[in-house]
């Protein structure tokens, strides 16, 4: 269970460096999540910082400034906020002190430089405690040194370490001794009571930046003699090129070259097949030109012929094939507790309900870019990327160059949400730019964007409870989904351990269309298929459907199951303050409340959905939202999103929908599809748990949530239960009968 | 190529490029002002919106021809120092999440205020609904409003 608060000890040796700066100051240089190279020494000139032996540096200056090279990619979840808040707070500089820098960074070895699963803070916690703390020490023994005293007389706090006598020396003083001295085996961490700035409300380091609008992300990186790529690529699933006509394109203003891509991306998935289901195989033609408009234009005038390659899926035929696995018997088996056939013969009444989810495109703001330039001397690439580390990898595999030759560099990231973790626009941009030998930008329209996506699943889930004597007695969960099925630790969680007889069975349906990581992967509909079912549940039990999970929390209390992935504490906790913050059962007439307890990315939180009836439909009011994440680094970041995470989760379970016909996506650009707009949002009230535990997932594990929670107030509210996404696909089921309305 | 003139951030810039070209894409591959977001090219997201003769308008759906003679602003001439009184709320409720859209929702609230100073939520939710936010940070953009709102009246 993930209840621990300490943690495994570190050595700073194995994963610090210290160096003194030719221009006066101190620079350490650390790897979060590995030992750095042994031999691996920083470099005394910024110029040349070299992130293969570290993927992280401070630079202490002599006037004090602290310079922090941030390591991981933002996305939008705070991350270039909230980690250098964490070493700023170990290390005991005030805030405004402090000047966050983006890492370039191009190493083949991170194992952690990833925007993904709501980890970021989770793992990098500790590592970057230690190294704040380990340099406050060496300026402490450096200043130690200089009086003349023991280092154990003398504090520090807000750049200042002060000795027992009252003398005061400023970082900036005793940066260039400190640099000098060995890095300590052993530090202290603060007590989590004594956080001056984790705990307090820090802006967003880029905001002058967002709000002027300087350039920040993939799509506004110039360099000189860029020019821009649009490509032609397969608009369905399943086809491939044949043949091209260039002609006209050629021949129009700004078009430089139009090439044919495709054949190295086909012989690096020979060398790394793990990366083929999510990226196309087929040839693609790049349009290469002086302006992006330019290369746009003459995209559009390319006749590109195609042909058959394998299956092609219309969403009706995968429909009906995830529902042909739910019924028949071939799964896969994830977890297995007692004997559910026994367990559902044996009771007293059932319940097997089914849910059905789309296909969704990511649709990050900033459509998909990234520029490449392939000289012989190195391989230059930039932009938005949540797993810089593979991709660097992936190019030096493609292109036959050593790794050290890839230098790779990311931007901010307009939006990632699972998108930006695979990066097949990197491998695109760097065969572009390695057959036409210029720099070029790539850049896909919201066309390119939606419609060659790397869509979250379509998912079936199928479950089924038996009740005996009034106590629920077995679990069946069943899942079809198209191509992968859950990780395996989610059948740990939430009811695993509660119920006696339990089973969790999943099968798969290969399709063409690929599909991947999209925010809160699986969570982001099971948690509404599973808080759906308790609340109908309960209903059909007749009891309180908040006891109902309540009651089955303290079964999993003490388990020695070490799978369990969830607390049964942290979960009763968050459930009886949402049942408080929202007032739940005490709403006046006319306000229909819908509960949800989840747990995933090792967060717990409850969502209480608050609905009421206008012009005969149920409309969303607020969402009271309480989450247990965890120490909580910068609350004015972490309610952001919280916030936003809530209301994501409500406007694709209201509105998205994503179908293919024949292989081809039926929706291009938001004039088809709907997101959620302002007047949809609901007000969200995020309280956050105070404790001591280490910081856990906060980008994902509020959505998941959302879906269920006003499900099952529309429920309360017109009677009529939703089992399928998206809701607003069936208005029949959010209306109020006639009568109710006017009685 | 057809030559366009026009104002914008009040300085006079004069561009050869096809007819068709969006103000958009003038703006960011050929003037460097790339604070003006690309996010559908087809007038749905809002992401693009700049100021032309003060009113907020999506500049991947204008064509040059509509664009010469006239003034545009976009989000880097908004203001001096990033100090109009929208960007300030939006500093001062710490809006972004990733940011991307965050230009286009301050040049549709700033014309919006211009000439709604005491706008009701109603308008407020009306003025802002074209401007997708991907990150759905539609609350605390709602809140830099009414307070960009209180600054400006
Ligand atoms: S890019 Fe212009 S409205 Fe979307
Ligand atoms: S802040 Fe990311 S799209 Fe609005």
């Amino acid at each position: 269970m993930s209840t621990n608060i300490t943690s495994s000890k570190f050595s700073r040796r194995a994963f610090m460096r210290t160096s003194s700066l030719a221009g006066g100051g101190l620079l350490i240089g650390f790897n979060l999540f590995q030992a750095c190279k042994p031999k691996a020494a920083p470099p005394i000139d910024l110029a040349e910082l070299n992130y293969n032996d570290f993927n992280a540096f401070i630079k202490i200056a002599d006037n004090g400034a602290v310079t922090i090279f941030s390591p991981n990619p933002e996305i939008g979840q705070g991350v270039k906020t909230s980690m250098p808040m964490i070493i700023a707070e170990e290390l005991d500089v005030s805030w405004d002190k402090v000047n966050v820098v983006q890492g370039i960074l191009d190493n083949e070895n991170y194992t952690r430089q990833v925007a993904g699963g709501s980890q970021s803070i989770r793992f990098g916690w500790e590592a970057l405690r230690q190294t704040g703390a380990t340099a406050k020490q060496m300026l402490i023994n450096a200043a130690a040194a200089r009086w003349g005293v023991d280092a154990s007389e003398c504090t520090a706090s807000e750049g200042v370490i002060t000795n027992s006598k009252g003398e005061t020396l400023g970082y900036g003083d005793v940066v260039n001794d400190a640099a000098a001295l060995e890095v300590p085996e052993e530090v202290a961490l603060k007590e989590v009571k004594d956080f001056k700035l984790i705990g307090t409300d820090v802006g967003n380091v880029d905001i002058d930046k967002i709000v002027t609008g300087e350039p920040l992300f993939g799509l506004d990186y110039k360099a000189d003699g860029m020019v821009y790529a649009a490509v032609v690529r397969p608009t369905t699933f399943g086809k491939k090129l044949v043949s091209y006509d260039d002609a006209a394109a050629k021949a129009m203003p700004g078009v430089i070259d139009v090439v044919k891509i495709g054949a190295k991306v086909r012989s690096l998935l020979e060398k790394d097949p793990g990366f083929s289901s999510k990226i196309s195989t087929s040839d693609k033609v790049a349009v290469i030109a002086k302006t992006t408009w330019q290369a746009m234009k003459a995209k559009e005038a390319i006749k590109a012929e195609w042909e058959d390659d394998g299956t092609i899926d219309s969403t009706e035929e995968m429909d009906k094939a995830l529902t042909g696995l739910l019924d028949g018997n071939r799964f896969e088996n994830l977890r297995k507790d007692g004997n559910v056939s026994r367990a559902f013969a044996q009771a007293d009444k059932v319940l097997e309900r089914t849910y059905e989810s789309p296909f969704l495109p990511h649709n990050c703001m900033e459509p998909m870019n990234f520029y490449a330039n392939v000289t012989p001397e190195k391989v230059h690439l930039v932009g938005p990327i949540q797993t810089p580390a593979w991709k660097a990898g992936l190019v030096a595999a493609m292109l036959e160059r050593d790794p050290s030759e890839i230098h790779l560099e990311m931007t901010r990231q307009g939006g990632g949400f699972g998108r930006r973790l695979f990066g097949d626009f990197v491998i695109e941009a760097a065969e572009i730019a390695d057959a036409i030998k210029k720099p070029v930008k790539v850049v896909y329209s919201r066309e390119d964007d939606m419609m060659d996506g790397i869509y979250r699943p379509a998912i079936k889930y199928r479950i089924k409870a038996g009740v005996k004597d009034g106590k629920v007695t077995a679990y069946h969960l069943k899942e079809a989904a198209i191509n992968d099925n859950m990780y395996d630790l989610i059948p740990n969680f939430f009811p695993a351990g509660a119920i006696e007889n339990y089973q969790v069975d999943v099968a798969k349906y290969q399709s063409k269309i690929t599909t991947g990581a999209w925010r809160a992967p699986y969570t982001n509909f099971l948690a509404f298929a599973e808080q759906s079912f308790f609340d109908e549940l309960a209903e059909m039990m007749e009891v309180d459907r908040v006891q109902l999970r309540l009651d089955l929390l303290q079964k999993v209390k003490g388990t020695e199951d070490e799978r369990i992935q969830y607390s049964p504490e942290r979960m009763e906790e968050v459930i009886k303050v949402a049942v408080e913050k929202s007032g739940w059962g005490t709403k006046p007439e006319g306000v229909y409340q819908g509960f949800v307890n989840y747990y995933c990315h090792n967060s717990h939180v409850a969502e209480v959905a608050d609905v009421e009836i206008e012009d005969g439909s149920p409309v969303v009011k607020k969402i009271t939202c309480v989450v247990d994440c965890g120490i909580v680094v910068n609350p004015l970041g972490a309610k952001n999103q919280a916030e936003g995470g809530v209301i994501d989760g409500i406007g694709h379970s209201m509105y998205g929908d994503y179908a293919f016909k024949d292989g081809t996506p039926m929706a291009a650009n938001f004039d088809k599809y709907r997101l959620i707009r302002m007047k949809e949002a609901p007000v969200v009230e995020v309280h956050f748990l105070k404790n001591e535990y280490s910081p856990t997932g906060l980008g994902e594990p509020t959505l998941p949530p959302a879906g269920g929670a006003i499900a099952n107030a529309f429920k309360a509210a017109t009677g009529k239960r939703l089992y399928n996404q998206p809701f607003s696909k069936y208005p029949e089921l959010l209306t109020v009968p006639e009568k109710e309305i006017i009685g | 190529m057809p030559t366009y003139q026009f104002k914008v951030n009040n300085e006079n810039r004069s561009v050869d490029v096809s007819e068709d070209t969006p103000l958009l894409w003038v703006l960011r591959d050929h003037l460097d002002l790339v604070g003006t977001k690309y996010g559908c090219g087809i007038a749905q997201c809002g992401s693009c919106t700049v100021h032309l003769d003060g009113n907020a308008v999506r500049s991947c759906s204008l064509t040059m021809s509509q664009v010469e003679g006239k003034s545009v602003t976009t989000i880097e001439g908004l203001s001096e120092d990033g100090n109009h009184p929208v960007q300030e709320a939006w500093k001062e409720v710490d809006v972004p999440q990733c940011g991307y859209c965050q230009a286009g929702q301050i040049m549709t609230a700033s014309a919006f205020l211009e000439k709604n100073p005491n706008p009701s939520p109603e308008d407020i939710k009306s003025a802002m609904h074209g401007n997708i936010c991907r990150c759905a940070t539609y609350n605390r953009i709602y809140r830099a409003v009414e307070i960009a709102a209180e600054k400006m009246g």
